[in-house]
């Protein structure tokens, strides 16, 4: 063999060395460099429920995950991504029906390998799907709906980062002796949809008033057809029954039509009404929602979310700047959801020393975490670690301010957890029956 | 029992007008139309967009009645003819399983389109259910707009029998439902017939949704619930007869505003007990004839 001949040969053994090193070196960076973390976001993108929840959560959802992605979320919250992995959001339409949203979430499991789901804003699609995530054993947030049935069962791979239907109509109840005064309130009388999170809302409501109030009259309960949006009959009814006070849980189109219906006809004259999720009709109707209505936004969310909250006004700033709007209820609630899920994931990569935990460290470290969002401080404390509790609030409505553009709160009074939530140990409805043993109210 | 007889008129006007399109298409065509809910949403659609720019223009507010019988007219007239021509025509004298499943198919068609136009959309037309202002009955408030409503209903219930039993073409309309071969040999054009009769059908769609329009917050998927108290109405009155409609729409409307005021646990049942104990009786539906059709 020749020099230069020897020459070429370690040229090329050189070359193969040196490219074989860069792959390899390659390789290796890709293998180091954090995997990206996907999420399946459900929300209704259309139909009923979708300009007042599904759209407000899922814009809040691609608000957090870009600024997330960027490491542009105030601290505790200002790792990129979580933990360092870039976080990927595939959007799925809730609406069509409980096995519709069970065939699209199948498909999110198997097809789309998403790593954790985030959705839900129908009792009744949370319900349905309940043993479905159990059975795929998925990490899974619902992140808005509200019976308080969901953990009726045990859930091993269920989380639900807001509080149920049971704050809402227990913080309705006392509100409204508050302001109007026990002796005042002789009478109620209920409006709710037709199925678990209309009955539970008003049972919920009538026996916390019963309880609170007991020389209170109910005068009817009524239980539309989810969607039916033809409500001159009950509110024919509603105004003869002359109840002081008319609790109602509407929500989206169905709130929307009845307050169409009902504001030209004196219904919010005619008896007190207290709505327990107004905060998504008061950017809809604007001015033209009338003056002394009870309004709740489902916690302290929306148009109550704490004003001196660093994060909410970070979190109300960034979403005026990307979509015009005031953020309502839904979109705290995915916030919620989604920084629920942050803080676990840090949580378990420090506590299990690991760039990349497992998703049963995940899920250990969401059960009975306390964390930081733009409502205040939420704690799983209840359905063994799987259920947030969180406060309430609730105002009146009081006319219209047209310099900030939108409708005025008074009279807002703020509940803590520790004065809705039954203690542990307890059915909600004993410890509703037995006079609340524990509670701390203002 | 005011109030019931009341809120019973006022939901078996807009019943009536949800309805009685439905009737006078199966009658004369003999196809059940699935999609005439999606007619009613467009009508509810059509509407909300004009009367909420009419308003946004600043411009005479009761004018909005007059726009909510423009919105229906543009629906019947741009989807009857395209329907009946690009769809129904082909499924005449078809099995009927094929037939639902063809107009189920156009249902999902339609549904599609509004989530394609609206996905995310709600409109609230608010200004012709508060523009003429209210009155009260036995304390309770109602709207004028309840009576215009009303209006509504009977004035097209009575133009439509008009129509089909005084004017040349309604006879005709007779003689096609009645016999078709018979009326195709005496030279009776069918295709201007059926052309026709399915544009009556889907203006009274849009009408019914325009009408509704004021009252609901109008969003894809509003007519669902809407349509299956139509096919209720439809089913106790009788397939085919207006006069089937209207008691029909009187019987549920009635029923409905009973349960709600006496007995609310029942409410949602109300409707359904009706059709069940009607059928029991009358399989047939209250106003049709088990061997001759009539409309």
């Amino acid at each position: 063999m020749t020099i230069s001949r020897k020459m070429t040969a370690l040229a090329a053994a050189l070359a193969v060395a040196l490219g074989s090193a860069t792959y390899a070196a390659a390789t290796l960076k890709r293998a180091d460099a954090p995997q990206p973390i996907r999420i399946g976001i459900v929300s209704f993108l259309t139909g009923a429920a979708a300009a007042p929840f599904g759209i407000p959560a899922q814009d809040a959802a691609k608000l957090l995950i870009d600024r997330l992605n960027k490491g542009k979320v105030p601290a505790p919250y200002n790792i990129r991504g979580f933990g360092g992995h870039r976080l990927q959001a595939v959007y799925v339409d809730e609406a069509g029906g409980a096995s519709q949203a069970v065939s699209n979430y199948r498909q999110l499991v198997q097809s789309q390998n998403v790593d954790l789901v985030i959705g839900y804003i129908s009792s009744g699609d949370c319900l349905a799907l309940a043993p479905v995530v159990e059975e795929l054993k998925k990490f899974t947030i619902f992140f808005d709906c509200g019976t308080s049935s969901l953990f009726q069962k045990p859930l091993a791979y269920g989380f639900r980062t807001a509080g149920d239907q049971a704050n809402d109509a227990i913080a309705a109840a006392r509100y409204v002796l508050t302001v109007k005064g026990k002796s005042n309130v002789q009478s109620i009388a209920g409006i709710n949809q037709n199925y678990a999170w209309g009955q539970d809302n008003w049972k919920t409501f009538s026996e916390a008033m019963k309880v609170l109030n007991p020389d209170v009259d109910v005068k009817s309960s009524l239980f539309p057809t989810l969607f039916s949006g033809q409500y001159s009959t009950e509110i024919s009814r509603i105004l003869s029954d002359q109840a002081t006070v008319t609790y109602s849980s509407f929500w989206g189109g169905d709130l929307d039509s009845l307050l169409q219906q009902g504001i030209p006809r004196g219904l919010g004259q005619a008896t007190q009404l207290i709505l327990s999720t107004a905060d998504t009709a008061l950017p809809e109707f604007g001015s033209r929602f009338p003056a002394g209505i009870i309004v709740g936004a489902r916690g302290p969310h929306g148009a109550l979310a704490p004003e001196d909250n660093a994060l909410n006004q970070w979190f109300v700033g960034e979403y005026q700047k990307a979509y015009g709007k005031v953020p309502v209820y839904p979109a705290y609630h995915m916030a919620q959801a989604i920084l629920g899920a942050k803080a676990s994931y840090e949580l378990a990569m420090k506590k299990f020393k690991t760039a990349s935990p497992t998703e049963k460290q995940w899920r250990a470290k969401l059960r009975g975490l306390t964390f930081d969002t733009p409502s205040g401080k939420i704690s799983m404390t209840r359905a063994l670690g799987h259920q947030a509790i969180e406060g309430s609030a609730y105002g009146i409505s009081d006319g219209y301010d047209a310099k900030l553009g939108r409708v005025k709160l008074t009279k807002v009074i703020r509940y803590s957890p520790k004065c809705l939530t039954a203690p542990p140990g307890f059915f909600l409805y004993d410890w509703i029956a037995r006079g609340f043993p524990g509670a701390t109210c203002p | 029992m005011i109030l019931i007889i009341v809120d019973g008129i006022v939901k078996a006007s807009w019943l009536f007008l949800l309805s009685v399109g439905l009737s006078i298409v199966y009658g004369v065509l003999r196809i059940l139309n699935l999609a005439h809910g999606s007619l009613y949403a467009l009508g509810g659609f059509v509407a909300a967009i004009l009367v909420t720019d009419w308003v946004e223009h600043g411009r005479w507010e009761e004018g909005t009645f007059l726009i909510l019988f423009v919105a229906a007219a543009l629906v019947g007239l741009a989807s009857g003819p395209v329907i009946e021509r690009g769809a129904l025509q082909w499924i005449y004298g078809r099995d009927q399983a094929l037939q639902l499943l063809a107009t189920y198919a156009l249902f999902l068609i339609l549904e599609g389109l509004q989530i394609a136009l609206w996905s995310s959309e709600s409109f609230q037309t608010y200004v012709p259910f508060s523009v003429l202002g209210n009155f009260a009955l036995a304390g309770v408030i109602y709207p004028w707009y309840y009576a215009i409503l009303l209006g509504t209903a009977v004035t097209a219930g009575l133009i439509l029998w008009a129509f089909l039993n005084r004017s040349r073409f309604g006879r005709l309309i007779a003689a096609v439902t009645y016999d078709r071969e018979i009326s195709r040999a005496l030279g009776i054009n069918l295709r201007v017939v059926y052309v026709i009769t399915f544009t009556i059908g889907a203006f009274l769609a849009g009408l019914g949704g325009a009408m509704s329009a004021p009252m609901v917050s109008v969003v894809p998927g509003f007519a669902v619930d809407a349509t299956v108290a139509a096919f209720a109405v439809v089913v106790i009155g009788g397939l085919g007869s207006i006069g089937g409609a209207a008691v029909g729409a009187l019987v549920v409307g009635v029923a409905q505003a009973w349960a709600v005021h006496e007995a609310p646990d029942i409410e949602v049942f109300a409707i359904y007990l009706v059709m069940t104990s009607v059928l029991l009786i009358r399989p047939q539906g209250l106003f049709a004839r088990e061997a001759v059709r009539r409309i």
